[in-house]
């Protein structure tokens, strides 16, 4: 359905009309019309508190740091330091994928947790804190180092995790990085990404400076790639075949002597910006390494990515570049040929975390659907400017929707698709809407790089053609009119 | 006053980016930019205005330095 300015702005009044006056204020702030002449400058107000009594879909700073950027980090075990909840709730459902074995080399998917109880919050938890790192080092002996992660209780009752963490390192001898996430930090995950970033800077990168390490003029490191259902994976295979060394990810499948050797590298490379481009800034004015950010979702972006990297290295990168992609061309152009008839000029609603709207865009223009709205959960102001140009004018733009919005939003544009979170999944799918979960891919994935994007267009696929969306109304509320209109 | 980042971005303009508050804007004017004097005021696209003590020579970007809020957005 295609969409005039003044149609979408119609649009956002009219859901918003039923707010309160105070609270319409403030969401009409949050809620815009893409512009496209106005691109670089302020249109959405983003990275604000959410609004109280209405649904938000946000996580907390604990989620950013210990589910997002500590997390994968597989040969550390990363301690929820506070109640079991945080921890059990969130545990493995990023489906950050790792090669090791786990319990012995690799703590990926185990929750470890300190378990506060009523004692722990009267007395303080130092103690506790210490006792578990003693009995981690006994049963898991090969963690290469440890990181406490503080829910919400931590900071409330004042605990001194940060001398716990010095004095057991010390006597250990390995790494235990004290991170500061509690929970109500901040407005929503993002802060926790700055905090954890700024750990890592801390207790990994400084104390590392000199650190001997073995280098080739084609190091780079994958910054913000989380290995989700093996994204980075698919994306090093790119990497390695344009004749580049892949020395590090961050973090996804990554390592924490892979952290410390990235300080060496030649170019990092910047998938999720949101969530790391703390680190690399810091990379950039203390190492003088310079950071690219790339996109390697559909043909078309990694394309221009591949282009745009080689083109910080020398011919030889370059030319093999090229011959890469002609043979990558070959691959694609079949997955295209195979799935685009099939979903040509079909409509997406997207509404995620802080990066994706804006880069899996190019995705699906390749297999020729359209984005009628896009949204960002915790997206800061450069997210939305580097947005504005991505999507067509007359685009619905929203942040931080509640609940309510997003299923009027889906209600007037009727999307043929609505990719979100697992929260929004069953509200959409109950609705007759075919749905994504574009968080963790859906148990699928992944969806970077060439060999991604085959499974993609197939999961898209499937979704929208699935025969079962017809059948959503039961025979006997069937109208008749409903009847002559599809045979019409 | 606050920390902030002065780099260059993408296309080789210069930015500001504000740790505190997560925030990467593009610098409209930024008053000296000379190899012997480098700082003064610093006009961001949303209309706030930093100060930046003059330096006597042009820094290596990107740089974290002090400056002063001359007009919120
Ligand atoms: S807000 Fe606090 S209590 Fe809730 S999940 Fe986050 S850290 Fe845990």
């Amino acid at each position: 359905m295609e969409m005039t300015k003044e149609q979408t702005q119609a649009l956002i009044d009219e859901v918003l009309e039923v707010y309160p006056e105070a609270a319409r204020k403030d969401r009409a702030k949050h809620l815009a019309v893409n512009d496209q002449a106005n691109a670089g400058s302020k249109c959405i107000t983003s990275n604000r508190k959410s609004q109280p009594g209405v649904m938000t879909i946000r996580g907390c700073a604990y989620a950013g740091s210990k589910g997002v950027v500590w997390g994968p980090v597989k040969d550390m075990i990363h301690i929820s330091h506070g109640p079991i909840g945080c921890g059990q709730y969130s545990r493995a459902g990023r489906r950050n994928y790792y090669t090791g074995l786990t319990g012995v080399n690799a703590f990926g998917t185990m929750n470890i947790t300190t378990d506060f109880q009523e004692r722990d919050i009267v007395f303080g938890g130092d103690k506790k804190l210490a006792a578990a790192i003693d009995e981690l080092e006994q049963l898991f002996p090969l963690t290469k180092g440890l990181s406490v992660q503080s829910e919400c209780p931590v900071g409330l009752i004042g605990d001194d995790i940060e001398a716990v963490a010095r004095q057991k390192g010390e006597e250990l001898g390995k790494t235990i990085v004290p991170v500061r996430c509690e929970g109500f930090r901040g407005v929503s995950q993002s802060l926790g990404h700055h905090i954890a970033n700024d750990t890592i800077r801390d207790h990994v990168l400084q104390p590392n400076e000199g650190k001997e390490f073995e280098t080739t003029d084609y190091d780079v490191a994958i910054i913000g790639d989380y290995n989700i259902g093996g994204d980075a994976w698919s994306s090093r295979i790119i990497l390695e075949d344009m004749g580049l060394r892949v020395v590090a990810q961050w973090s996804g499948d990554g390592t924490l002597a892979e952290m410390e050797n990235t300080p060496k590298v030649k170019l990092n490379l910047v998938h999720c910006y949101r969530s790391m481009n703390y680190i690399v800034r810091y990379m950039e004015e203390k190492n003088g390494i310079p950071w690219v950010e790339y996109n390697l979702f559909g043909p078309t972006k990694i394309e221009e990515s591949m282009r745009k990297i080689a083109g910080f290295f020398d011919d030889k990168i370059k030319a093999q570049t090229e011959a890469v992609i002609k043979r990558y061309r070959e691959q694609w152009d079949q997955v295209i040929a195979k799935y685009r008839p099939r979903l040509e000029g079909k409509s997406v609603m997207l509404y995620v975390g802080g990066l994706r709207p804006r880069h899996i865009i190019g995705a699906y223009e390749d297999l020729g659907m359209e984005i009628c709205g896009a949204g960002y959960e915790f997206a800061h102001n450069d997210d939305y400017v580097k947005t504005t140009p991505e999507v067509k004018d007359a685009t619905l733009l929203f942040d931080d929707a509640s609940a309510y919005e997003l299923e009027e939003f889906v209600k007037k544009l009727k999307p043929d698709l609505v990719g979100s979170g697992v929260k929004e999944k069953y509200v959409f799918q109950k609705m007759g809407f075919p749905f994504r979960q574009m968080h963790s891919w859906d148990y699928s994935g992944p969806y970077h790089g060439v060999d991604g994007f085959a499974i993609f267009a197939r999961d898209m696929d499937l979704t929208m053609n699935n025969p079962c969306w017809k059948n959503m109304k039961a025979p006997w509320t069937k109208t008749e009119a409903a009847d002559l209109a599809k045979t019409a | 006053m606050a920390n902030v980042m002065i780099q260059y971005n993408e296309q080789g303009e210069l930015c500001l980016y504000l740790p505190k508050k997560d925030l990467e804007e593009a610098i409209t004017h930024f008053e000296f930019d000379e190899e012997q004097r480098w700082g003064g005021e610093v006009h961001l696209i949303s209309g706030a205005i930093y100060y930046i003590d003059p330096m006597p020579s042009r820094p290596k970007l990107p740089i974290t330095v002090r400056a002063k809020r001359l007009q919120a957005a």
